[in-house]
């Protein structure tokens, strides 16, 4: 009788735990594919759009390729990010902690995951997750909502925990040994610290909350402002959030200041479409987007150009800024660095 | 570096991953054998297509850098 080769799709952020699950399932006989998701929020890819690089020089890498690679396991990164945004902009079980819709969120990339799984034929499906400890029924609650509506009921396989969890599928048909599945539970790293030794997995990504904004508290301080005051949110604005210093001015402009080269070069990507602000000397460009019409109110100009001077080197507290239209017309306007205190009334 | 390629893909101007599912979509569609030519100027597709040969089981042949823009030779297995 020839045997069926059992395979598995594995959601993999790159992060240890979800290489630890993999490497579990492996050695049971197992073929992987490991599926890493690609969101359009993911912090790597502005920093390399910035052309940002780590202190010792090197670049922002993307654990998930890196260390398939390097443990041995294939991958297919998947870009699910243009329906991404319909996720995080109108979540069905609302957002969590910070803007992640983490249900929503989970549902999305377990829907793919299915895909996935259907059009390789494989069989169920694995990821990195560990039960937590306190709120142990909500997690499991959530668990239970996100299998039911991405169809995947009993096939999701959390090798790290299952031992704690109802035996799914693949345990009860005998596919995986469930014997040599972990049991862990809680935010202790010190089991996984240990497995990866047994493991021969010697080099992994402190576990620092990866590579999406949506998890950022920043981040997700100023999307909520942006949903409160404008009751909306595009692609783009989503985009801008990822640089500069935020502001919301009197009259409802949002002003974005950069905060250093590589934010001045992304930020003049965005010059034809927004109304712009150049220090003729040294100091940061800046957009701002009026809140309800095309014309920037005078106003909120005022402060933009104080706000600006603030940031760049004035003399005797003045310095002239080239003003451009999103139609192209141009000005030459003087900002006055203004205090702190009073810069922090607009700062979002 | 001169390798003459089957299949031409720019990706410029896309940061990581993009370069890299655009050069999966590429090589899913390539027949065995075909070699393939991904522009970008993602410095760190340096790393990124490497790793994904490795992990994907295709060959990376190298790459060359002209005026800012790499060019990275990979053949489909």
């Amino acid at each position: 009788m020839i045997m069926e080769k059992i395979k598995a799709v594995a959601l993999y952020s790159g992060g240890l735990d979800s290489t630890l699950a993999i490497k579990l399932i492996q050695n049971q006989g197992i073929e992987v594919l490991a599926v890493h998701f690609y969101t359009g929020f993911c912090i790597t890819e502005t920093k390399r759009r910035r052309g940002e690089k780590k202190e010792d020089g090197s670049h922002y890498i993307n654990p998930a390729l890196k260390y398939a690679a390097k443990y041995g396991f294939p991958i297919e990164i998947v870009d699910i990010s243009d329906g991404y945004i319909d996720v995080i902009t109108n979540p069905k079980y609302g957002y969590g902690s910070n803007v992640n819709p983490c249900i929503d969120c989970r549902i999305y990339m377990f829907k793919k995951a299915k895909e996935i799984m259907e059009e390789i034929g494989a069989h169920f499906i694995i990821t990195g997750e560990v039960l937590g400890q306190r709120p142990m029924s909500q997690h499991l609650q959530a668990m239970k909502i996100i299998e039911r509506d991405s169809g995947l009921e009993g096939l999701v396989l959390k090798p790290l925990s299952a031992k704690r969890l109802q035996p799914t599928i693949p345990e009860i048909k005998g596919w995986v040994d469930r014997d040599k599945l972990e049991g862990i539970v809680g935010r202790s790293r010190k089991r996984q610290i240990q497995l990866a030794k047994e493991l021969g997995i010697d080099e992994f990504e402190s576990p620092s909350g990866g590579c999406c904004y949506l998890t950022d508290e920043n981040y997700a301080r100023k999307y909520k402002e942006i949903i409160k005051v404008e009751n909306k949110i595009t692609q783009e604005d989503l985009t801008l959030l990822t640089v500069g210093r935020h502001f919301r001015l009197p009259s409802g402009t949002k002003l974005i200041v950069s905060r250093n080269e590589g934010e001045n070069n992304f930020l003049y990507g965005f010059k034809n479409r927004y109304h712009f602000f150049e220090p003729i000397g040294k100091g940061p460009v800046a957009l701002a987007k009026p809140l309800n019409s095309d014309n920037l109110p005078q106003e909120d100009i005022e402060i933009a150009l104080n706000i600006i001077a603030r940031y760049s080197k004035t003399e005797n507290g003045k310095i002239d800024i080239l003003y451009s239209s999103p139609e192209g017309e141009e000005a030459v306007m003087e900002g006055y660095k203004i205090e702190d205190s009073l810069i922090e009334n607009w700062r979002v | 570096m001169d390798i003459k390629a089957d299949i031409v893909h720019d990706a410029t101007g896309t940061y990581c991953p993009i370069p890299i599912t655009e050069l999966a979509k590429v090589a899913k569609k390539a027949e065995k054998g075909q070699i393939i030519e991904l522009l970008a100027d993602d410095e760190g597709a340096i790393q990124d297509v490497p790793a994904w040969c490795q992990a994907t089981g295709n060959t990376f042949l190298g790459y060359k850098e002209e005026d800012g823009v790499f060019h990275f030779f990979v053949r489909k297995e």
